[in-house]
């Protein structure tokens, strides 16, 4: 189901413990051939694909990419990438660097152009001049390699900037909201401290609470574990096991492929910008298809 | 022979009280010139990195014009020139205000925002990239990012070069004598010419210059350890708490 978590913080007053009751009783029936009133992607009907749901996630189409290609000046970055991403599915994108990872999750809220294709987002094609670019950014959450904090905000100034700016919360509101997703990402102690004075991992983990604050429905992580530590890592994919296990859709560009194993419900190989292998983590990593497949898994697995 | 320094002149009859006005006029002729110039600085330097090519090519075009043209002439064109092509009622309101004041304010404030802007730009610029997309990505809009997060953090990184062109600003604004603006440089000379002590009147105003300079210098010193970001390295001392 669909950001339980998350949503259950902003239904006001309601105790964490509760989530998981109110979550019960949203709960979308798989053979339900329509989305629930309220429901992200809601009355979109003619994104419901056919066939079998497969268990943990909807049919209902949240991201599709058709013939997608893009150029930086001559370098040809994304190749024919046709992909679609359903509601509370979560794909792990892995490949060799500049094989154009960042860019596939990068042209998704737009932080680039594409050059070819169309790119619909939540039933809103990208390329159509009057979607409101702004509003579609703030339904789709993103973690960076990096970070990214303010530097000169808080934590908790940091995750309730776009709550406050951008939904137009009140400050006490989005204040409360903050407080609960730094205690839900373990550092609820860190409120009132800038970047600079907290560790990789507990940076990262403020951009995950600042991202989840403005209540996406789309998270997507471009190697959010890259720039850390070992002993850091998995203070960071723990939490991004929980948000799998809520129901959130995401799109993790990672080489961690513990966590790929545990919660993908689909990897994607991309080489040269093009998808090369997609399967589920079983296939995929029992017997990958395509050569590049293998010796590519063979660098990252055997050390 | 020897010079007789004579100091008491600065302050017996009429002078003390000129150097007094000097001073004044000084002080509000560049505070209301800096108030402009960082507003244009702003305005015009937050354009020249705006991600759409026509307001980038405006405010290079501002910046361009008005920073290569010397200060002086400036001062003769908003001062003899502009005024004549004024309207009625902008050539009234500007003779019952004093003519001289206002078109040294327009000179100062137009050279110095162009300056101040590449200041900025540069300040801008050295805001990693990132942070903008961090911004946009959450659903701020473009003008929101520039607001919250580029312009805050880039004012932070720039306060050494604007103090040294907010000192800039004031010394220059002796230039104002030329159109017959009565601030420090000119009632120095005019101190000069009365008592015909070249000497103290003109050491009087050059120390006076020293003392608002430094004291320009030492509070933006204080306002930039005030907005220093806790936790990152300034002046090469990791701060506390
Ligand atoms: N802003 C840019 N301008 C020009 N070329 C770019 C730009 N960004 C990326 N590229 C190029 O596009 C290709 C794909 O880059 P991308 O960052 O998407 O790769 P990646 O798979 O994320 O790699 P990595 O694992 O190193 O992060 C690379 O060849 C890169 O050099
Ligand atoms: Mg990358």
């Amino acid at each position: 189901m669909l950001g339980y978590f998350v949503n259950s913080l902003f239904q006001a007053q309601q105790p964490a413990e509760c989530s998981l009751l109110v979550a019960e009783q949203v709960r979308f029936p798989p053979d339900v051939p329509f989305a629930p009133k309220g429901f992200p992607g809601a009355g979109l009907l003619d994104f419901v694909v056919d066939g079998p749901t497969k268990q943990g996630y909807q049919d209902i189409v949240m991201i599709t990419f058709r013939q997608v290609n893009k150029w930086f000046g001559a370098t040809h970055v994304l190749r024919d990438v046709d992909l679609k991403v359903r509601a509370g599915e979560v794909v792990v994108v892995c490949g060799p660097s500049g094989s154009g990872k960042s860019t596939l999750i990068r042209c998704i809220n737009k932080l680039e152009p594409i050059g070819q294709g169309e790119i619909i987002v939540d039933g809103r094609s990208l390329s159509n001049p009057t979607t409101d670019l702004t509003a579609l950014r703030a339904e789709i959450g993103m973690v960076f390699q990096q970070f990214n904090l303010y530097p000169h905000m808080t934590a908790l100034q940091n995750i309730t900037l776009a709550p406050v700016k951008v939904r137009k919360l009140s400050r006490e509101e989005a204040e409360r909201i903050a407080r609960k997703l730094l205690a839900k990402v373990g550092i609820p102690e860190k409120a009132d401290h800038y970047p600079a004075q907290l560790s990789g991992g507990q940076q990262q983990r403020v951009a995950i609470a600042r991202a989840l604050a403005m209540q996406p429905k789309i998270m997507l992580f471009d190697e959010p574990t890259s720039a850390l530590d070992p002993e850091m890592i998995s203070e960071v994919l723990d939490v991004m096991v929980e948000l799998a296990k809520e129901g959130m859709t995401m799109i993790v560009v990672t080489h961690e492929m513990g966590f790929a194993k545990k919660v993908a419900h689909r990897i994607i190989f991309m080489d040269e910008g093009r998808i090369v292998e997609e399967g589920g983590p079983e296939e995929f990593f029992a017997n990958p298809k395509e050569e590049r497949t293998r010796s590519f898994l063979n660098k990252i697995l055997v050390h | 022979m020897t010079y007789d320094l004579q100091w008491n002149i600065l302050w017996t009859g009429e002078n003390g009280r000129w150097l007094l006005e000097g001073i004044w006029t000084t002080i509000r002729l560049s505070a209301l010139s800096w108030i402009f110039a960082c507003g244009l600085g702003v305005l015009s330097g937050a354009l020249r990195t705006a991600p759409f090519r026509p307001l980038r090519a405006l405010a290079t075009c501002y910046v361009e014009f008005f920073r290569n043209v010397p200060l002086l002439v400036w001062l003769f064109f908003w001062y003899f020139g502009a005024p004549q092509v004024l309207p009625r009622a902008g050539q009234d309101w500007l003779n019952l205000h004093g003519p001289e004041f206002w078109s040294a304010v327009v000179a100062l404030s137009v050279y110095h925002g162009a300056r101040m802007s590449e200041v900025i730009r540069a300040g801008i610029q050295s805001v990693p990239k990132t942070l903008f997309e961090a911004s946009v990505a959450t659903g701020l809009s473009v003008g929101q990012a520039y607001r919250l997060i580029l312009i805050p953090i880039a004012l932070r990184l720039i306060i050494p070069p604007a103090t040294n062109e907010s000192l800039n600003l004031l010394k220059n604004s002796s230039l104002a004598l030329t159109i017959g603006v009565a601030e420090l440089t000119f009632m120095t000379r005019q101190v000069e010419t009365y008592t015909a002590r070249a000497f103290e009147a003109l050491t009087a105003g050059t120390l006076i210059y020293l003392v608002l300079c430094l004291t320009i210098a030492s509070v933006m010193a204080q306002v930039e350890r005030a907005l220093r970001i806790p936790g990152l390295i300034a002046r090469g001392v990791r701060s506390e708490s």
